[in-house]
C-alpha cells in the first residue's frame, strides 16, 4: 500500500513552547485516518503543518515521497475543511465551491459543471445560490466539505468538522463521511478528540498527548489493547489497579489483583514489578455473594446509574478502589442493589497490563 | 423574554422624542433655513432682506458681463471652483486610500496590547486644533522652513522649493488633516476580517494577491467605503487648508463658502446658494453609491 503521508520527527515550537515533540505517522493512501486526543496536545497544530499554514520547526513532511517542508500552502495537493468552516461570506455557495477549481484554471463552464457536481454530492443543490451567511451549520459543513473536495487533492485535512453541530446531525454525518472517503478514495485526515467520532469512522487512529503520539492502531486495537495509561484512559471507559506483576513469559504476565487473587493475561511488558492494569467495564461479569470465592475481586455496591441502554454499576473494592462495571439492560439482567457484596468476574481478554 | 414586563412598549415611540429634537434642531432646521435664504436678496454688510429672488443662483451659473449688460453666458468661475475641488477631494481620497489601507492593516495585525498604542499614536495630533496644525504645516513647507532647508542643506534643491500656495500643499493639507478618518473604519473592519479566510483561499490554491483581490478586499469593503466617504465629503467641502496653504489659485469650495459669510464682503445668499448646490452634488454621489451597493447587496 502506497504511503500519501509520511510524517517525520517533525518538532513544532511557539517561542517557549514546543506544541509537537517529534511525531513519526504514516498515513497509507486511500485511508481514513484519525487523530485524536484532549483540547491543546497538538492535532490542529500538526494539521496546519501539513496544509502548510505554520512551518515545522525540524523534521520532514512527505506527501507521496515528495517533501513538501518548504512548499506554500496554495502550492500543495491537499485541501482543508475548517473548524468553522471558512466560507467565502460574499460569495455564493457556489461560487465558493468553484473557487478552487478557478484558482486551478478551469473555465467556467467547466467549474459550474463540476461545483454543481459536489453540491449535489452534499445534498445542496438547492442551495447554489444563496450566500453561507443564509445557512445552517450543517449546511455550511457541507459547503465546506465540497469546496474543499472539488479540486480533488489527495488528501484532505478535515479540524474537527463536526463539533459545531448537534449530536443526531453529527451521527448521519459521521457515516456521510465514510462513506464521501470510500467512494472518493481521497486520504482523510480527521482531527477530532470525540473518541466515539474516532472509533465509529477511523481505519487506523493515532492518539495523541501533549504534542506526542501515544499509540497508532486500528479502533479495536486502540481500544483493546491499550498500549500506555494515557490511551486506556482516554478511550472509552476503564478501571485502573495497581497490581504486582510475578513473571512475564512468552507474552503472557502472571499477577495478583487486589484481593489476592492470581490472574494470567496477556502482556507486552518485560518486567515483573508493579504495574498498571486496565480492566473494561463491560468486560465484567457479577455474582452474588454466595460464590465470592470463585470471584475474581470482591466488591460493595454503591449506586446504580441508569444509562438507557446500559446499567452502571458503582462499586468499591476492599481496598478503597473505585470500580465500575457496565451491565446490559436486558430483561433477565440481575440489578444489584446498593451496599450488597458482589463477585466481580473478569472475562477472557477484559484485563490489559499498562506499559506507563 | 418570554412573560417578561411589555408595559413600557406603548412608551417607545416617545423615547424616540430626544431624538428627533436633536436631528430637527441640528440638522433639518439648519439645511431648511439654508435652503430659504438661498432665495433671498443680500443686503450689504451681511445680513438678509426678505425678498425672493433666483439672484444668489442667477450669480452662481449665469455670466452677464462686468455690467450686467451682455447675453447671458454660462459662468464658469465657480464651476471651475467646484471641479477643483472634486478634483482634490477625489486625490486626497485616494492617497489616504493607498496609504490608510496598509495602516490600518499594520495596526490591525498586532498583537492586541500593541494595537492601542498605535491606534493612540494616530489619534494624537487630533488632540490639538487643526487651525494649529495647519499652521504648524505651513511653517514646515515654507521657503526659509525646515523641510526647505533640509532640502537644501543636503544638496537635494539649489534654491527653496515653492510648495506654500500651490495645489501640492492643498493636497498635502488634507491629505494630513483626513488621513485618520480613511484608516480608522478600514482598521475595525480588518479587526473584524477572519484570517481563517485568507487560510481557506491560500489552501484552494489562491497566491496572496489573488487572496487581497478576491477575498480580503471584498470582505473589508464596508470599510473601505465608510472611509471613502468620510474623507471625500469634508475634503470637499475643506476650507482650512486651502485657506492657509493655498492662495488665489487653488480656492476651493470651502473657502468660497466661507468668504461669504465673513465681514462686510459677504453675500449670505450666495453662500447659501454655494452650499445647497454642494449638498446637492453629494447627496447625488451617496444616493448613487447606496442603489449600486443595495443592488449588489441583493444579488
Ligand atoms: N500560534 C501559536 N502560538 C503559541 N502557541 C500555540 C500556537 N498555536 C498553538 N499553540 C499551542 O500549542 C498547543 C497545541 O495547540 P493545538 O491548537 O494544536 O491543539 P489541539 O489539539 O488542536 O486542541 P483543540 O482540540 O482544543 O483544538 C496548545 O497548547 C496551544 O496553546
Ligand atoms: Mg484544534
Amino acid at each position: 500500500m502506497t504511503t500519501a503521508i509520511d510524517i517525520r520527527s517533525v518538532v513544532k515550537t511557539f517561542g517557549e513552547f514546543t506544541a509537537l515533540h517529534g511525531v513519526s505517522l504514516d498515513i497509507a493512501d486511500n485511508a481514513f485516518f484519525t487523530l485524536l486526543g484532549p483540547s491543546g496536545c497538538g492535532k490542529t497544530t500538526l494539521l496546519r503543518l501539513i496544509a502548510g499554514f505554520e512551518a515545522v520547526t525540524a523534521g520532514e513532511i512527505r506527501l507521496f515521497g515528495e517533501d513538501i517542508a518548504r512548499l506554500e500552502p496554495n502550492r500543495r495537493p491537499v485541501n482543508t475543511v475548517f473548524q468553522h468552516y471558512a466560507l467565502f461570506p460574499h460569495m455564493s455557495v457556489i461560487d465558493n465551491v468553484a473557487f478552487g477549481l478557478k484558482m486551478q484554471g478551469l473555465d467556467l463552464s467547466g467549474r459550474r459543471a463540476r461545483a454543481g457536481k459536489m453540491l449535489e454530492m452534499v445534498h445542496l443543490s438547492a442551495f447554489a445560490d444563496r450566500l453561507p451567511s443564509q445557512l445552517s451549520g450543517g449546511q455550511q459543513q457541507r459547503v465546506a466539505l465540497a469546496r474543499a473536495l472539488a479540486p480533488a487533492p489527495k488528501v484532505l485535512l478535515l479540524d474537527e468538522p463536526l463539533s459545531a453541530l448537534d449530536l443526531k446531525l453529527r451521527q448521519a454525518m459521521r457515516v456521510e463521511l465514510k462513506q464521501l472517503q470510500e467512494d472518493t478514495g481521497i486520504t482523510f485526515i480527521f482531527v477530532t478528540h470525540d473518541q466515539e467520532e474516532a472509533l465509529t469512522m477511523s481505519d487506523r487512529i493515532a492518539v495523541m498527548s501533549a504534542g506526542q503520539v501515544q499509540q497508532i492502531g486500528t479502533a479495536q486495537e486502540i481500544y483493546e489493547a491499550p498500549s500506555n495509561r494515557f490511551v486506556a484512559d482516554f478511550i472509552g471507559e476503564t478501571n485502573l489497579l495497581e497490581v504486582d506483576v510475578h513473571q512475564v513469559h512468552e507474552g503472557r504476565a502472571t499477577l495478583t489483583l487486589p484481593g489476592g487473587h492470581r490472574l494470567s493475561c496477556p502482556s507486552a511488558l518485560v518486567a515483573p514489578g508493579r504495574h498498571s492494569l486496565s480492566i473494561r467495564p463491560e468486560r465484567v461479569t457479577i455474582s452474588d455473594s454466595a460464590e465470592l470465592s470463585a470471584a475474581d475481586l470482591s466488591a460493595t455496591v454503591e449506586r446504580v446509574v441508569y444509562l438507557g441502554s446500559d446499567l452502571q454499576v458503582l462499586t468499591r473494592l476492599a481496598d478503597d478502589t473505585a470500580f465500575t462495571i457496565r451491565l446490559q439492560n436486558a430483561a433477565r439482567t440481575e440489578v444489584p442493589s446498593p451496599g450488597a457484596q458482589i463477585g466481580l468476574h473478569l472475562e477472557e481478554g477484559a484485563a490489559r497490563l499498562l506499559a506507563d | 423574554m418570554a412573560g417578561g414586563d411589555d408595559s413600557w412598549r406603548p412608551l417607545a415611540p416617545r423615547l424616540l422624542i430626544p431624538t428627533w429634537v436633536v436631528i430637527g434642531l441640528f440638522s433639518l432646521l439648519p439645511v431648511i433655513l439654508m435652503a430659504v435664504y438661498s432665495f433671498l436678496t443680500k443686503e450689504f454688510r451681511g445680513g438678509v432682506i426678505w425678498d425672493f429672488t433666483l439672484a444668489a443662483y442667477d450669480q452662481f451659473f449665469i455670466d452677464r458681463g462686468l455690467f450686467g449688460d451682455e447675453p447671458a453666458r454660462l459662468e464658469w468661475t465657480y464651476i471651475n471652483i467646484f471641479g477643483r475641488s472634486l478634483l482634490q477631494a477625489a486625490i486626497c481620497t485616494a492617497l489616504c486610500l493607498v496609504v490608510g489601507f496598509p495602516t490600518a492593516w499594520f495596526i490591525a495585525t498586532r498583537p492586541a496590547r500593541t494595537r492601542a498604542v498605535w491606534l493612540f499614536l494616530i489619534t494624537i495630533p487630533y488632540w490639538v486644533n487643526l487651525l494649529i496644525r495647519t499652521v504648524s504645516l505651513k511653517f514646515l513647507i515654507r521657503d526659509n522652513g525646515p523641510l526647505n532647508e533640509a532640502l537644501m542643506s543636503i544638496g537635494l534643491t539649489s534654491g527653496p522649493l515653492p510648495l506654500v500656495n500651490t495645489n501640492l500643499a492643498v493636497q498635502l493639507g488634507l491629505f494630513y488633516s483626513y488621513l485618520p478618518f480613511m484608516v480608522l473604519p478600514i482598521y475595525a473592519a480588518v479587526e473584524r476580517y477572519n484570517f481563517a479566510l485568507s487560510e481557506a483561499a491560500a489552501d484552494l490554491y489562491a497566491s496572496r494577491w489573488t487572496t487581497l483581490r478576491e477575498i480580503v478586499l471584498p470582505v473589508v469593503k464596508p470599510g473601505i467605503i465608510a472611509g471613502c466617504i468620510l474623507v471625500f465629503v469634508p475634503a470637499l467641502g475643506a476650507f482650512l487648508a486651502p485657506d492657509l496653504l493655498g492662495g488665489a489659485k487653488t480656492f476651493m469650495i470651502g473657502s468660497l463658502i466661507e468668504e461669504q459669510f465673513k465681514g462686510s464682503q459677504g453675500n449670505w445668499p450666495f453662500g447659501a446658494a454655494v452650499s445647497m448646490i454642494l449638498l446637492t452634488l453629494v447627496l447625488i454621489a451617496l444616493i448613487f453609491y447606496a442603489r449600486t451597493a443595495a443592488r449588489e447587496g441583493a444579488r
